[in-house]
């Protein structure tokens, strides 16, 4: 009974999300829309390592740019059908952040997210000097005949909103269903605490990996859905770091940990900037990011739980602030 | 050609070092990673190029002035916001410092655009010392020998002064410190601002031959990063040592494997270095 009662908030969360596009008929709305179902769909797949497991990664650009040129690349140079392309960056991404992060695993806390940071900008500097994928440059992709097969769509951005909604559906309930098992509570166990993890017999570099490659996996399936929809990619759009601290920012702006808190996030922080730039455009350059600057330092520092804070706060009332203190 | 490389290479190094021990500081006495460092950096860079272009002051003259002005910002930043997300849990001081960053790069690029602004004559510009086969520009050499006073300074105050010890103790054990009858808010607050004048310094000086635009504190930053955990966190000697190690590798990454390499070259030697020691050089 009280497992059906948690499903209930989800169901709601994604009758919402789906129906809404069909509701407001705005080209904007619909755009606001993809890049929200995308970015936090990523909150959800860096959550599983860093919220749930612990390990802060500060580059999850690269899984996101490696399933972004994987398909890409295929399908310039050899049309390959995205599909496949994404298949196989998903396998590639999972494959690089198995060999990348299994020897950074011994690292703790700050030396392991500097390790991420190192490794997201040693391969966003191969692909800018790698020319089969036409380094700096980037790729534009070239524009086929609309349809499921291409991963193209000209006249509606429904069918791009139905493959985010159908990626991030995946993530969120990846998510879901790992808190839920035995994996979750070894991912906390290890977060808590590695070395007592360890010693009540979790093997814990074999579950770190675990996650790791899954959120590699997830956040890889966004980067070809995210190149087909712009239908152009550079090393400096999907390898900066501005995608990973994005992906950071917004996960812990929500609450971390939490398979809710990327969506809160995202839902306050993508319509935020993507509407201050379609108002404010070229004239106001950097206003958007002001104020997302200034409301990020406000959160921060009232509600240092994150927005899903304030939910949690109702239920303990004026003891809140207190009870975060007190599990530092 | 070798010679000149390592010699501009460990001068630089001098300078990262001092933005480094600035970020180290904060980092080992209240484990915060301070996302706003470049961009107190980029601050004082501006600083000295508005007491320029404005008022012809010689960035030497100016030196002192920016150096204060973000030890002022850096204690404020601290009274204001540090101090309310020290004891949060997770990633909220992360936030809070990586928001400050956002909103002071783009209030930058909002005030003053994102166009390169050069400080084009100083006490030391165009002028060269040449020593044998190498060629040393004078505004990189004084660039050096500035962040190495400040060093110095900075290790005699932590190593000597009544407030350094006092720092040492609030990083060692907050609570303990307290008991001893340390005001560790008060340590803090001034950790913050010797941070601050760490980058106040080296922006003042690196102002003289780099060119000052908004994005132009966020690479040293992202180099400052690595040279800390290179070190090891809250270790002022490691970030001495650190910053020298990654100037050399900037300078012979760049040399050997072509410029677009260079910083390819500085993270992979920290991800070698991390292997062999996993809390870094001079980390325990």
């Amino acid at each position: 009974m009280m497992k059906k009662m948690k499903f209930h908030p989800l169901l709601v969360i994604f009758f919402v999300i789906l129906i809404l596009p069909f509701i407001n008929d705005n080209i904007n709305f619909h755009h606001i829309m993809i890049m929200f179902l995308i970015y936090a769909g990523l909150g959800e797949a860096w959550n599983i390592i860093t919220g749930f497991a612990g390990q802060t990664s500060f580059g999850h650009a690269a899984f996101f740019g490696i399933g972004a040129y994987t398909s890409t690349v295929l399908f310039y140079r050899m049309h390959i059908s995205p599909w496949a392309g994404m298949i196989l960056g998903i396998l590639l991404a999972t494959l690089v952040a198995a060999v990348v992060s299994y020897p950074c695993f011994k690292l703790k806390g700050h030396y392991f997210a500097i390790a991420t940071l190192a490794i997201a900008e040693i391969i966003k500097q191969i692909f800018i000097s790698w020319e089969y994928v036409e380094g700096a440059t980037g790729i534009s992709i070239p524009v086929m005949d609309e349809g499921i097969l291409n991963m193209q769509f000209h006249t509606s951005k429904i069918p791009y909103f139905l493959i985010a909604f159908a990626i991030f559906s995946i993530a969120v309930l990846t998510a879901h269903y790992i808190e839920q098992n035995k994996m979750g509570f070894y991912l906390k166990a290890i977060r808590e605490g590695g070395d007592a993890a360890e010693a009540i017999g979790i093997d814990t570099v074999k579950y770190k990996l675990f996650a790791m490659m899954i959120s590699a996996a997830l956040s890889a399936a966004f980067g070809t859905l995210y190149a087909q929809y712009i239908l152009y990619i550079d090393p400096f759009m999907v390898f900066t770091m501005d995608v990973s601290m994005k992906i950071v920012l917004l996960t812990v702006l929500g609450g971390l940990g939490s398979i809710y808190g990327p969506i809160i996030g995202a839902a306050i922080l993508i319509p935020l900037s993507e509407y201050t730039r379609i108002f404010l455009g070229g004239t106001g350059k950097g206003v958007d990011l002001i104020i997302f600057g200034a409301l990020i330092v406000a959160v921060a520092c009232f509600e240092p739980e994150g927005i899903l804070g304030i939910f949690k706060k109702g239920q303990r009332k004026k003891r809140g602030v207190d009870y975060a203190r007190a599990t530092t | 050609m070798l010679l000149q490389v390592i010699a501009s290479g460990v001068l630089m190094g001098f300078v990262y070092a001092l933005v480094a021990i600035g970020l180290t500081l904060i980092w080992g006495v209240m484990d915060i990673i301070n996302f706003a460092h470049g961009e107190f950096l980029m601050i004082s860079m501006y600083t000295v190029f508005w007491m320029y272009t404005l008022l012809k002051f010689d960035p030497f003259v100016s030196l002192p002035v920016a150096a204060l002005l973000i030890f002022v910002i850096s204690y404020l930043t601290y009274k204001i916001i540090i101090k309310r997300v020290i004891d949060a849990p997770g990633l909220t001081a992360l936030l809070a410092t990586f928001g400050l960053s956002l909103f002071i790069r783009n209030l930058a690029q909002f005030l003053w655009s994102p166009d390169y602004r050069f400080v084009t004559t100083s006490l030391v510009a165009d002028k060269k010392i040449t020593m044998g086969p190498v060629i040393i520009g004078l505004p990189q050499m004084a660039a050096a020998m500035g962040s190495i006073i400040m060093t110095v300074l900075v290790f005699y105050f932590i190593q000597k002064t009544k407030t350094g010890r006092a720092i040492q103790a609030t990083a060692l054990d907050r609570d303990t410190a307290k008991l001893m009858g340390i005001d560790t808010e008060k340590v803090y607050a001034i950790t913050f601002g010797i941070s601050g004048a760490c980058v106040g310094v080296a922006g003042a000086l690196m102002a003289t031959f780099f060119p000052v635009y908004p994005e132009s504190g966020a690479l040293y930053s992202l180099l400052a990063f690595v040279i800390v955990a290179l070190g090891g966190f809250g270790n002022i000697k490691g970030a001495l040592y650190g910053g020298i190690i990654i100037g050399l590798a900037e300078a012979l990454g760049g040399f050997a494997f072509g410029t677009q390499f260079k910083y390819a070259v500085v993270f992979l030697i920290y991800l070698l270095v991390i292997q062999v020691r996993p809390k870094g050089l001079f980390g325990w």
